[in-house]
C-alpha cells in the first residue's frame, strides 16, 4: 500500500475506561495511522474498575497498581488523553465534538465508549445524608475507604445485593465492618443468577458475619447526630456510618440521543459497532447489540464485552471488515471464592450441579441447559469447569451429561 | 531488586527491575506490548501469557492449578508456559528471561 488511507484522519474516543483505552491501542496495532484522542471527564489516569470493590478497597494501595497502561505507553503510542474533560455535545452534522470548556475538536470518526452511570433512586431523604457513595470510580473508593476510616463504629449499610453490592460487602467485612445487606427482591443476584447460586452467596456472607436481608425496600433516608439511619418500607431501622449504593447502572446515552442515534435497550450498534451514523461507533457497557452464539440482541456490564468490541472497532475502522462474534464471561471474587461465569443462561430449562468440594474449599459448577444445549456455566473455585465450559458452549458440543453429574470422571471426557 | 527481561512477539526486549508487586504490573506498567491485564491480575483472562525461558524454568516454577486451567483456553499454550499475573517479583526472580505468547 502507499499513503494509508488513515495517515490525516482524526478519530476521537468519548470515555478512557476498559473499552475506549483498548481501542485506542488496538487502533494503532490495526495500523491506524492518525491522530487518536481519549476523552473522559474523569481526571485520573485510566485504571481497571474490577479490583475498585475487591483488592483495592481493602489495601492502602495507589490508583498506579491497576492503571491500565503505563502513562509512558499513551506517549509511545501517540495516544492523546484528555482527563478531567466533559462532552456537551457532538454536532454530528460538522463531525465536531464541543467540550463543556466551549472548545471543539474534529473527528473525522468518533466513538463513544461513555459507559453507564451508577442509579441514585429518588429516596427520601437521599440529599440529606453525608456518607453515602455508589461504587463505580476511583474517586468512590476513596470516599468509602475515607469515611469508613473516619468512623469508629464501622456499621455499613449496602444498598442492593447485586455482584458490586457483595464484594463491597466481602471487602469492608474483611476490614472489620459491622456490614449490612439490603436487597429488594426476594433472593441476592435475583437479576443476575439462577436461585441456586443466590443461596450459596447468602450463606457464604452469613458465613463470614455480614447480615444479609431480602425483602427490603428502602423508603428513607435520615441523617442524625451520629449517623445514619436506612429506613425500609416494613417498617425496620439500619444505623449506619456509611452507605454504598449498588442497586444497578443507567447507559450515558444522553450524548447520543441529543445526536439523534438510534438508542434502544442503550445505543444500538452492527455487528461492527457502528451506531445509526456512519462516522459514529460505541463500544462497551452502553451497546445494545447483537449476540450471534445466542441469537439476540442483549446489553452487557462487563469488561470482555468492551474489550471485545474495542478489538472489532479498531479493525472495523481500519477497513478490515470484522464481526463481533463473542461468547459473553464474568468473573467476581468474594472472600476466598473465585467465580467464573461464561454465556448466557437465560432461558434454561435444566440446572445440573457438580459438586468437587473438599472439607476445606468450596469447589463446585452450575451447568445451564436448555434441552440439550449447554447455554452457561457458574465455576466456583473451578477453572476447569470455566474453562471445559467455554469450549463446549463455543463450540455447541452435546454434553454427556452422565459424565457432567459425576465427579469422579474428568470433565475433560466431554472434550 | 529483580532484573526482569521480557521479549515481545516483535522481537523486542526490553529489560524492567522491581523489588515487588506482580510481574503482570511489571509488564503494564513498562509498555510490554502482548501483556494485557485485562482482568487485572486476578488469573480470570489469561491475557498475560508468557513463555519461561529454558534456562528460567527452574528459577520460576510451575503453574497452579487455576493457572494451568486457565491456560488451556489458550491456543499458545506450551509446557513453559505462565500467566505472570501469578508470579509476584521477588529477588528469586532476579535475571528471569519471559517471552510473550502473544
Amino acid at each position: 500500500m502507499s499513503t494509508p488511507l488513515t495517515a490525516n484522519k482524526v478519530c476521537i474516543i468519548i470515555g478512557a475506561s476498559h473499552g475506549g483505552v483498548n481501542l485506542a491501542f488496538a487502533l494503532r496495532k490495526e495500523g491506524w495511522e492518525g491522530e487518536i484522542h481519549l476523552i473522559d471527564k474523569d481526571p485520573n489516569p485510566p485504571y481497571h474498575r474490577p479490583p475498585l470493590s475487591k483488592a483495592h478497597l481493602t489495601t492502602d494501595d495507589g490508583l498506579e497498581k491497576i492503571l491500565l497502561k503505563a502513562p509512558k505507553a499513551y506517549q509511545d503510542n501517540h495516544i492523546e488523553l484528555h482527563l478531567g474533560q466533559e462532552v456537551a455535545a457532538i454536532d454530528h452534522v460538522h463531525q465536531l465534538v464541543n467540550l463543556a470548556d466551549g472548545s471543539s475538536k474534529h473527528y473525522d470518526k468518533l466513538v463513544l465508549a461513555v459507559g453507564a452511570r451508577p442509579i441514585i433512586p429518588p429516596i427520601k431523604g437521599i440529599d440529606d445524608v453525608k456518607h453515602l457513595y455508589p461504587m463505580r470510580t476511583a474517586d468512590d473508593v476513596n470516599n468509602i475507604r475515607s469515611a469508613f476510616s473516619q468512623c469508629s463504629a464501622k456499621r455499613v449499610v449496602i444498598i442492593g445485593g447485586g455482584y458490586i453490592g457483595l464484594e463491597t460487602a466481602a471487602s469492608l467485612r474483611k476490614l472489620g465492618g459491622e456490614v449490612t445487606v439490603l436487597e429488594r427482591e426476594e433472593r441476592i443476584l435475583a437479576r443476575v443468577t439462577a436461585p441456586i447460586m443466590s443461596e450459596f452467596f447468602q450463606k457464604l456472607h452469613t458465613d463470614h458475619g455480614v447480615n444479609i436481608r431480602t425483602g427490603k425496600n428502602v423508603v428513607e433516608l435520615r441523617q442524625n447526630t451520629n449517623g445514619q439511619e436506612v429506613l425500609c418500607s416494613d417498617g425496620t431501622v439500619y444505623p449506619a456510618d456509611v452507605i454504598v449504593m449498588g442497586v444497578g447502572i443507567r447507559v450515558n446515552q444522553e450524548l447520543a440521543e441529543e445526536a439523534g442515534l438510534k438508542i434502544d435497550n442503550g445505543i444500538s450498534v452492527n455487528e461492527q459497532c457502528k451506531t445509526s451514523h456512519s462516522n459514529i461507533y460505541a463500544i462497551g457497557d452502553c451497546t445494545f447489540h447483537y449476540n450471534k452464539h445466542y441469537d439476540r440482541w442483549l446489553r452487557l456490564e462487563s469488561v470482555q464485552n468492551a474489550v471485545d468490541q474495542a478489538k472489532t472497532t479498531a479493525q472495523a475502522l481500519t477497513d478490515k471488515n470484522p464481526e463481533y462474534d463473542a461468547l459473553p464471561w464474568f468473573w467476581s471474587d468474594q472472600y476466598d471464592v473465585k467465580l467464573q461465569m461464561v454465556g448466557l443462561s437465560d432461558g434454561y430449562d435444566e440446572i445440573l450441579k457438580r459438586d468437587e468440594s473438599t472439607d476445606d474449599q468450596h469447589k463446585f459448577s452450575t451447568w445451564y441447559f436448555k434441552g440439550d444445549q449447554l447455554l452457561a456455566v457458574d465455576a466456583v473455585n473451578n477453572a476447569k469447569a470455566y474453562v471445559v465450559g467455554t469450549k463446549l458452549i463455543g463450540a455447541k458440543t452435546q454434553v454427556r451429561k452422565d459424565v457432567l453429574s459425576d465427579p469422579e470422571q474428568d470433565l475433560k471426557a466431554l472434550l | 531488586m529483580a532484573k526482569i527481561t521480557f521479549i515481545t512477539k516483535d522481537d523486542d526486549t526490553i529489560v524492567c527491575e522491581a523489588d515487588s508487586g506482580s510481574v503482570m504490573e511489571l509488564a503494564v506498567q513498562n509498555g510490554v506490548k502482548g501483556i494485557d491485564g485485562d482482568c487485572g491480575g486476578v488469573c480470570s483472562c489469561a491475557t498475560c501469557h508468557v513463555h519461561v525461558a529454558p534456562e528460567s524454568v527452574a528459577q520460576v516454577g510451575e503453574a497452579g492449578e487455576i493457572e494451568k486451567d486457565m491456560l488451556e483456553l489458550d491456543d499458545e499454550a506450551n509446557e513453559r508456559s505462565r500467566l505472570c499475573c501469578q508470579l509476584e517479583v521477588s529477588d528469586d526472580l532476579d535475571g528471569i528471561v519471559l517471552h510473550v505468547a502473544h
